[in-house]
């Protein structure tokens, strides 16, 4: 089997591609974005701790 | 025995469990990578070519583990939801809360691979079919849930006010589930099975567990990714989380 | 401790004939809808003997949901809810006597109205009294469901179309069997399978639903 024959699937190629396609975006996207999520809460807190420490030495 | 079960409550405060969380995800994580990687090359490359539907059947390889993923996690979290409400650990009603987008994640996936199987197999992307509809339905249960999550801005009430949501849905899914099928079952409509007509052979079966395998661990690792940034956002006074060092740097 | 209840049920259905407006709402609203759909549709006859049983039965569904709004939200705003929760008799049977009042009130005209809608879609009388049998054991089993509901949105912003979102994947299976008895009927078939089915989703919310719109009351009322 070679490798546009791979991609064709027996002309089944937009079913199966969009299939696993999306899937993999998907699945792709979602742990980006929970660490963009944890990112961005770590650093609220930090400067929430600073700006306290700031105030009351 | 007895000091078992004090541990077990020692990893239910969210102190204790927060260090834990960050050790599991990348093990969870390496394990979630091999086993589907492993599973895609078995479904592309060692599975066979499906004598009466061709290529298109391989569909199944990812429709399939993402449908029992996503009653799975309800179920996940209908557990964690009563032990929350039982035991009143905060912990347990995080963790329900972090599993939910990956739940609806899977559902949108089981529903979306369905009818890229529906298309070529059937002939119209979309058929009510008694599974196809339930999980539709079950998709709808996510999205009250996330929905009420979300409107609450108490994290107390915002915490049992979905626990009960979810015992609710827990205890009504199987009364839907039996009722669209009666309903199907009635209007002859397009019932054919999805697997049914699949001659399981062994490989698909052991490509199908192993994907299944890997969306587990890729929804444990998510999910407690995801509990650490809610443990975080709700523990942020606490003495505890201003000794992290992620949070001094 | 069932003259609580009936006290409760008394003293709601006087309010409701203070604010009629209230009763008219739900009802007109369900007219309305019924009254749609041939427009919509066409004026065939045979065409709305044949969508009847669903249009009347998701028209129903819609004014019960429509109604849950303001089944506990009067008592939860003038503090008459925090009395209730506090009383020595069980919150399961103040709630079955608040939902048992809010059917009386929304969900029964709703009921006795429909054989005349029935006629507007030209459906013979034996469907007709199947109809209203199926409402009659359906609608009690939206209010007890969608009591939960209306008790976790309880003071929340956007309440109502949150109601919405999370009580109506759980009318569902009355949906089905209640159309579907309707169905059964007008096609010939028994509808008796899908009424005892129906009767049974009752009981069991009879039992069940009041239990957890209790719990959810006193996790919104605190």
């Amino acid at each position: 089997m070679n490798w546009s024959e791979f991609w064709h699937m027996g002309g089944y190629a937009l079913y199966v591609w969009a299939s696993f396609g999306v899937t993999a975006l998907l699945m792709i996207a979602e742990p980006l974005l929970v660490g963009g999520r944890c990112r961005n809460v770590r650093r609220r807190i930090a400067r929430l701790r600073r700006l306290q420490q700031e105030e009351n030495p | 025995m007895s000091s078992r079960l004090v541990n077990w409550f020692h990893f239910s405060s969210p102190a204790t469990f927060y260090p834990l969380a960050g050790r599991l995800v990348p093990i969870f994580a390496v394990i979630a990578v091999i086993l589907i990687a492993v599973g895609l090359y078995l479904s592309f490359f060692v599975a066979p070519t499906d004598y009466k539907q061709g290529e298109g059947y391989r569909i199944i390889f990812v429709h399939v583990p993402a449908a029992w993923m996503s009653m799975f996690i309800y179920l996940v979290m209908a557990f964690w939801a009563a032990l929350g409400l039982i035991f009143n650990t905060r912990l347990s009603m995080m963790m329900a809360q972090a599993l939910a987008p990956t739940g609806a994640l899977f559902t949108f996936l089981a529903l979306w691979t369905g009818a890229f199987w529906g298309k070529p197999m059937w002939g119209a992307w979309w058929v009510w079919d008694a599974r196809l509809t339930s999980e539709l339905i079950l998709f709808f249960l996510y999205m009250g849930y996330i929905a009420l999550q979300g409107a609450i801005d108490d994290t107390r009430r915002a915490d049992r006010a979905g626990a009960i949501l979810l015992l609710v849905g827990v205890v009504n899914i199987p009364i839907i589930y039996f009722s669209v099928k009666w309903w199907n079952t009635l209007h002859q409509g397009a019932s054919v099975s999805l697997r049914g007509d699949v001659s399981m052979a062994t490989t698909m079966l052991v490509t199908m567990l192993i994907m299944a395998l890997g969306f587990w661990a890729y929804s444990i690792a998510v999910a407690l990714k995801r509990v650490r940034c809610i443990i975080l956002e709700r523990e942020r006074d606490a003495g505890w989380v201003g000794k992290l060092p992620e949070i001094r740097a | 401790m069932f003259e609580a209840m009936t006290v409760l049920i008394r003293r709601d259905l006087l309010l409701a004939l203070r604010r009629r407006s209230d009763v008219l709402t739900t009802l007109f609203f369900f007219v309305i809808v019924v009254s749609l759909f041939p427009l919509g549709i066409g004026p065939e006859l045979d065409t709305l003997r044949l969508i009847a049983p669903g249009v009347f039965w998701v028209a129903a569904l819609l004014a019960s949901m429509l109604a849950l709004e303001k089944l506990f939200a009067g008592d939860f705003e003038d503090g008459t809810l925090e009395q209730m929760l506090l009383a020595p008799e069980p919150v399961f049977v103040l709630v079955l006597g608040k939902v048992l009042a809010h059917w009386l009130i929304t969900g029964l005209p709703l009921v006795l109205l429909s054989p005349l809608l029935g006629l507007q879609y030209d459906l013979p009388g034996e469907t007709l009294r199947v109809m209203v049998l199926s409402l009659l054991l359906g609608t009690p089993a939206l209010s007890l469901i969608g009591a939960i509901g209306a008790a976790l949105t309880l003071g929340l912003r956007g309440g109502g179309v949150l109601i919405s979102l999370l009580v109506l994947p759980l009318y569902i299976p009355v949906l089905i069997f209640g159309a579907g008895a309707v169905e059964a009927n007008a096609s010939g078939l028994g509808a008796a399978g899908h009424l005892y089915m129906l009767g049974a989703i009752l009981l069991l919310a009879l039992v069940a639903a009041p239990l957890a719109t209790a719990a959810a009351l006193r996790i919104s009322a605190e």
